[in-house]
């Protein structure tokens, strides 16, 4: 990979990800202006390495729903009125509600950047750097691998039901109930098949990770700098401090 | 029943990573004293397979929706409990790494609510307690229909304790329950019976797939069992005492929150009127916020809650948090189209 990001250590990457993610959700309920620097990182990130922003927007909505169906109760059970904008009365729970997918937008931005800036080896691999069991590293370097290859091979046998059954309507129970048993049997098939060319390769039970190098300046800086924004954004809100100034200096703007 | 990021308070997530994370260290250990070395791809593998299950839906006898596998129990049921849940675990990471299906701080959560409870109670608690051991097939069948109602209820009641512990949700305790659980039976029982379909269907075509699930697995369950039950104890003895306490008494506590709220958006419109008129009044933002107490003294009277408001819960802080707001996110798409323009050119040339 060719970006600055991507020539990243993963556990840098990593290491800066999750720490993002707890400042972010520890911010209290009714915060909203103070969330909006945080989506500096994310933005630098996709921009710096060159990934299609809408790309990673699509997938947030995709998974939008969870977080809607729970916090779209707050504006109607917390109606407490917390804050006004000119003759507009807010509620404290169009705020919390607000506050919920703000966090929801840079959480889940935040988690899809660290992974289409990295890749799925190199977070394995600084995953096993910090102490996550091998075992459970190999399973989700495995799963990766095997993902697409038998998503295929279901893709193939639903298309197949689908030509043969009236559209769009879902299947009755018992043809489920074997299609995905016979999904099932593939599937392990093909885990036997695997096997046994893993140890005609020489596997004994363990797959060795490739550990790439030390840390380099540039990772360290990358840390301690993205570290220090997000204490200094968690500290102060530094988009209240924008428009402070800006309100100051422009008397006037509208109400 | 995947819970975001946005939902769950700090505290809660990291205790829960650290439960689950406890709960990888341990099977990993197990999985790896276990001689059976095809283990690891044959794990690896059927992960790829309740992906690919979860595309096809099924339509439920009886009503007009429709569900998927989930796939909890049956991986247990295949593999074993501990590396059913390291199955499970890396499902989870994967959909909130590339399909941002739940949040990676809620990843604990996560693990815990889908995997802990299919893979150590449901199945040798419940399944095995039920099945025995020489049990003929019906009885098999309604020992796997049961176990999933419980996994998925015990999970759901998890969610709502970690949901209500966060204090993100305006839901009571009481109201999140009525709404997850009889949702969850549902669930469970369309997981139950999709879980038998495809069990009976491998176990006709090829009888030895089940084979190992009582040889091999008999002799591992009954210390994970008990510390299994050791820690579920624990955590919502620990959740649900926190809760208890901090809300007295849960089904007039919810119901005097609701009505109280109706009468604070009756007299919204004289709040509003005050609001507005005090407005109309003053300058723009003379000192940062409202020079006066009046307003807030208006505010403590007609909403008459000793709740604090937001914290800095007045309309100046608020406009200027909002201008900045809106002014920091511009400021960040710019910079982020700068980097790119920059970086594109600087590629091309």
């Amino acid at each position: 990979m060719a970006s600055p990001v991507h020539r990243l250590d993963a556990r840098a990457k990593t290491l800066v990800t999750l720490a993002f993610i707890v400042i972010v959700v520890s911010f209290p309920l009714y915060e909203v202006s103070a969330l909006t620097p945080f989506l500096l990182f994310p933005i630098v990130l996709l921009s710096v390495g060159r990934i299609p922003m809408l790309y990673i927007l699509k997938k947030i909505l995709i998974a939008a729903p969870f977080a809607l169906v729970i916090g779209i109760f707050n504006p109607f059970l917390d109606r407490e009125p917390v804050a006004s904008i000119g003759s507009f009365t807010v509620s404290g729970g169009w705020l919390s509600f607000v506050s919920i997918m703000l966090r929801f937008l840079l959480t889940v931005g935040a988690a899809l950047t660290l992974i289409a800036c990295t890749g799925m080896n190199n977070l394995g691999a600084s995953l096993a750097q910090f102490g996550v069991p091998r075992v459970f590293v190999v399973q989700l370097l495995f799963l990766y691998r095997y993902l697409f290859v038998i998503s295929d091979e279901g893709g193939k046998m639903f298309r197949s039901v689908e030509l043969r059954s009236e559209k769009g309507r879902p299947l009755p129970l018992r043809v489920y109930g074997s299609l995905i048993g016979t999904l099932l049997n593939r599937s392990m098939n093909r885990a036997e098949r695997v096997y046994r060319a893993m140890v005609a390769r020489g596997f004994e039970g363990e797959i060795r990770v490739l550990l790439p190098s030390a840390l380099r300046w540039s990772d360290g800086v990358f840390v301690l700098g993205w570290l220090t924004f997000f204490s200094v954004a968690r500290t102060w809100n530094l988009a209240e401090a924008v428009g402070l100034v800006l309100t100051r200096f422009l008397p006037g703007i509208p109400q | 029943m995947h819970m975001a990021d946005a939902l769950i308070s700090p505290a809660v997530g990291g205790t829960l990573w650290a439960v689950s994370g406890g709960l990888i260290v341990f099977c990993a250990r197990k999985v790896k004293q276990s001689a059976r070395d095809n283990l690891v791809p044959l794990m690896g593998i059927l992960g790829a397979f309740v992906f690919a299950a979860q595309m096809i839906n099924f339509s439920i006898p009886g009503t007009g929706s429709s569900g998927h596998l989930g796939g909890g129990l049956l991986l247990t049921l295949l593999l074993g409990p501990a590396a059913a849940l390291l199955v499970i675990a890396s499902v989870l990471t994967v959909q909130a790494l590339f399909f941002a299906d739940g949040g990676l701080l809620a990843l604990g959560c996560n693990i815990f609510n889908l995997g802990f409870f299919s893979a150590f109670i449901a199945y040798p608690l419940i399944y095995r307690t039920l099945a025995g051991a020489q049990s003929g097939a019906l009885r098999k069948k309604i020992a796997i229909v049961i176990a999933a109602i419980c996994g998925l209820q015990l999970g759901a009641l998890s969610v709502v304790l970690e949901t209500v512990a966060s204090g993100n949700s305006e839901l009571s305790f009481n109201t999140f329950v009525l709404m997850m659980l009889p949702i969850h039976l549902a669930i469970g029982l369309v997981e139950g019976l999709v879980t038998v379909a495809v069990v009976s269907v491998i176990s006709q075509a090829r009888p030895d797939r089940f084979s190992m699930d009582s040889a091999e697995t008999a002799s591992a369950v009954s210390r994970p069992l008990l510390i299994g039950l050791a820690i579920v104890t624990l955590v919502l003895g620990g959740l649900a005492s926190w809760f208890a306490s901090t809300n007295p008494d849960g089904l007039e506590w919810s119901i005097a929150k609701v009505t109280g709220k109706e009468e604070i958006a009756r007299e919204e419109t004289g709040l509003h009127k005050t609001l507005s008129e005090f407005q109309e009044k003053t300058s723009l933002l003379p000192d940062y916020s409202f020079k006066t107490d009046e307003p807030e003294n208006k505010t403590a009277e007609t909403s008459g809650n000793q709740k604090e408001p937001w914290p800095s819960g007045n309309a100046g802080t608020s406009l200027s948090g909002i201008t900045g707001g809106v002014l920091t996110l511009a400021l960040a798409c710019l910079i982020g189209l700068a980097l790119r323009l920059g970086g594109n050119s600087g590629s091309r040339q």
